[in-house]
Formats: structure tokens, sequence, C-alpha cells
């Protein structure tokens, strides 16, 4: 589904991604985890064009995102800090979203029911906490029903009952057979949601494979073990 | 890309300072021509303040709002939106709410007052360099990624455009006065839209004594009319260039 062809992009003479070549399909739960500064917000960025790589291509269903737009309507994307115009409401900021988009039906509110925003909806967003912009983060991924989700960090920040709530909802969405692309440094919570495992380390990608087969290289049941196994390797 | 526009618009608009520039506008331009015993008098000095004020505000208003609404631009790039587009709808709404403020404050007392051709060419200079300083002010503002940097290019950018430049002119004239200046004073006069603005005007009202070395060239060379059509097609090259450029630039942006 989406193809990544030997991504290479540096910040000045800092190279923080070398050569990422990688392939994600339906109904894939993948968990991109590394160390801080190895380059997974820009790997994600990348993918939404928000970065544009100085070499490589990356393909959505077949196409070059470079000079395509319209693909970015098939995504959800819930940045890891969510910065919104201050003085706008929640739901000023929900409608501009459902106005730009143009998309009257598949319209999924679950999450703004289930994490309490409908009460909240009239704050302005420079009032709100960090975790209650996350909220909204999450219901803006989540609210035009993407065929691709991409989560950066969503849980850091959450109340433990809301970050439950998202993540029985990403395992609901994966069930659905779409693509979902998380990044976390809080692998507990990954495990029995994902099913592929995708490591980066200094902007270079080292393996994408699925737990099974991560399970037996290491032989060990928990992802946080396997992948410390990993990087003491 | 109505939508997008839509939204810049309302944004702008809440912020209020707009409104305080067209309540500005509007009572100076009242205030001047009731001043003056007669409406050509009060034109005169109205065209010295707004040389200053017009390009003053749209350079800096354009370029902190870039700055402020870095999130809101943020938000929309991650959606199914062209980057160009994006950007276009960005300076639609700058120029569409600051032309009406110039229209609002400036224009009407000038239709009031003075409603033949040197009134209507003045206002439509203001609108022309309403919209050049917003599109220098995108350029200044894509190109450098720290806001104390951006809005300080922009002032001086502007210092540059309405008086620094000045200065070069009579230095370089001054310098070379052996040589015959006139033709490549045209070339120079092109490199200012201020300059050119001050010219179109001062064309239309006749007064000679007023326009400058670079205005008594322009006059010497053209009639009023061919005069006039070439300072507006250069103050367009004014607006789309600097456009075109940011526009460039911003599709590139990481953001």
């Amino acid at each position: 589904m989406i193809i990544a062809n030997n991504v290479n992009k540096s910040f000045g003479k800092l190279q923080v991604l070398k050569d990422v070549s990688t392939h994600c399909d339906e109904g894939q739960c993948i968990a991109l985890i590394g160390p801080n500064g190895s380059g997974k917000t820009t790997f994600i960025k990348c993918l939404l064009g928000m970065v544009v790589p100085d070499s490589g291509f990356i393909t959505y269903r077949s196409r070059n995102i470079v000079h395509d737009w319209e693909y970015r309507s098939h995504i959800g994307y819930m940045p890891q800090i969510g910065r919104y115009p201050d003085n706008m409401t929640i739901a000023q900021v929900l409608d501009m979203m459902k106005d730009i988009r143009k998309q009257k039906d598949h319209i999924d509110e679950s999450l703004i029911d289930s994490l309490g925003l409908r009460s909240i909806m009239h704050k302005r967003m420079r009032t709100l906490s960090g975790g209650t912009r996350q909220k909204v983060s999450a219901s803006l991924a989540f609210l035009f029903n993407p065929e691709v989700l991409i989560l950066d960090e969503p849980t850091a920040g959450l109340d433990p009952v809301s970050s439950q709530v998202l993540k029985d909802k990403i395992s609901y969405e994966k069930e659905r057979g779409k693509l979902v692309l998380i990044t976390s440094h809080i692998l507990s919570e990954l495990d029995d949601l994902i099913t592929h495992v995708m490591y980066l380390q200094e902007g270079q990608l080292r393996f994408n494979k699925s737990i099974e087969t991560l399970r037996e290289d290491t032989g060990e049941e928990k992802l946080a073990k396997a992948i410390a196994r990993v990087m003491q390797s | 890309m109505k939508k997008i526009i839509k939204y810049v618009m309302l944004d702008i608009l809440r912020s209020k300072v707009v409104i305080g520039y067209t309540l500005f506008l509007l009572t100076v331009s009242l205030s001047v021509f009731s001043l003056e015993d007669s409406a050509d008098k009060g034109l005169l000095s109205l065209l010295n303040i707004v040389l200053f004020i017009v390009p003053l505000v749209a350079i800096i208003f354009s370029t902190i709002y870039v700055y402020n609404s870095a999130e809101f631009i943020e938000l929309l790039v991650s959606q199914p939106i062209k980057r160009t587009t994006l950007w276009l709808s960005v300076f639609t709404g700058l120029t569409s709410a600051l032309s009406l403020a110039w229209f609002i404050g400036a224009g009407i007392p000038i239709l009031l007052y003075q409603p033949d051709s040197t009134g209507i060419t003045m206002i439509i200079v203001g609108l022309l360099l309403t919209v050049i300083f917003v599109s220098i002010a995108l350029l200044a503002s894509v190109k450098t990624r720290d806001k104390a940097k951006g809005i300080g290019l922009s002032v001086l950018l502007w210092f540059y455009f309405s008086i620094i430049f000045d200065g070069l002119v009579l230095f370089v004239l001054f310098q070379l006065q052996d040589y015959p200046m006139e033709k490549p004073m045209l070339v120079f006069t092109t490199l200012n839209p201020v300059d050119l603005g001050r010219i179109m005007i001062l064309l239309q009202m006749d007064m000679s004594a007023l326009m400058g070395y670079t205005g008594a060239i322009f006059r010497e060379f053209f009639d009023t009319g061919t005069g006039t059509t070439l300072a507006t097609i250069i103050l367009f090259i004014w607006i789309l260039f600097p456009l075109w450029l940011s526009v460039r630039s911003f599709a590139k942006k990481d953001l």
C-alpha cells in the first residue's frame, strides 16, 4: 500500500534518514520503534508530504506522492504535539476540518464522545491542557474514517482511561483491515496491538518484520525484551 | 481554495488590527482633506502618508500573520490540500483584507473629495502597493524560520524601499555625475515599487517640481499615458515575482 524507496533526508549537515526502503500493507499494525532522534517522526512526516525527501520516493497505492496531494484524504494523522490555531474552539476546529475535507458520509465521531470532548466543545484551543489537545488530535485522526492511520506517540500525555479508549479504538480499526502505523516508547502497551515491528536507528531502517518472526529470532515473548535483545546485539 | 480564504479572512478580522488600520486611514484622510483648502493639496499631503504607511502596515502585518498562523498552516498541510493552493489562499486572504481596509479607509474619502483620474490613480497605487508588500512579506517569512529574524527582515526591507533607496540613488548620481545617467536612472526607478507609485500619481497630478530626479526623467522619456502603463506593468511584476518565488519555496518547505 505504501512503499518507500531509498528515502534520504538531511537537515543541514545532519542526515536524519539514510536510504530507508520498506513497504506497508493493509491490515498491518506497525510499530515504528527507535531511540530518540532516530528519524521516526521525520519518516512519518515524509509519508505525509510535510517533509520532502532529498532523494528517493514514496508511493501510495503505486502513485508517487510528490506531485499528488489527494492521497492525504485517505490518511488520518495524529501528531506528536498537536498545534492548533489558538483562538478557535474545539467545535470550530472540527467543523473547519469537515468543511475543508468536503467529506459528507462515513464521518466517525465516536472518539469525540468516548474521550469526553462533547462537553468542552466551546473551549478555545489555547486554554486546553496537553492531554486534551492529544484527545482533539486523536478525534481528528479518526474523524474521516481513513484507510491509513498514522499515530505519532498517541498515548503520550493521556490519562489511563483515555489511553485505553484510544487503544481499543486502534485495535478495532485494525480488525477492520486498516493500516495503522504507531510510534511509541511505551513498548508494553503495543504488545497485543501490533503485527509488525519497524526498527529505526540513526536514520537507518534495521528491520521491518512481523512480530512472530521477531519473537522467533530473539526467543523473547514480550516486545520490550525482544527489542532490548536487538539493541544489545 | 474559497474555504481556506474564508478561514484566513475570518481569522484576520478577528484580530482587530485591520479594523484599527481602517479607522486610522479614515481619520487621516478625512482630516487631511478638511484641513487643506483645495482637494489637490489634500491629496498631495495624503500621498506622503500613504507611501510610508501602506507598505509598512502591509509588510509587517503579513509577516506577523504568517508566523502566528504557523499552527494553522501546519494543520492544513497534513490534509488533502495542495500546498500551492494553501499558500495562495493565505496570500489572497491577506491581500483582500488589507485592500478592503485601504479602500474603506482611504478610497472612499478620496472618491468623495476628488473623484477624478488623479484620485482614482491614487486608489489603484495604494491597492498595488498593498499587494506588492504582502507578496514581499510572504517571501521574507517563508525564507526565514525564526520569527524575530523574519520580522526584522521585513522591517529592513520596508526601510530599504522607503528610505535607503532614495539615498542610494542620490549617492550613485553624485558619484557618476560626469556621465549621462538618464537611462540607467530609468532602470533604477523600476527597482523600487514605492518610487514607481509616487511617480505614477505625480504624473497624473502634473507637479514636476515634486517629482524628484527619477520622476523628472520618467516624465522626460514618456508621456503620461505610456509612463503610467509602463509603471503599472512593472508594479504587477513586483507582485508576481516575489509571490512566485515564495510559492516555489513553500512547496518544498519542511514543516
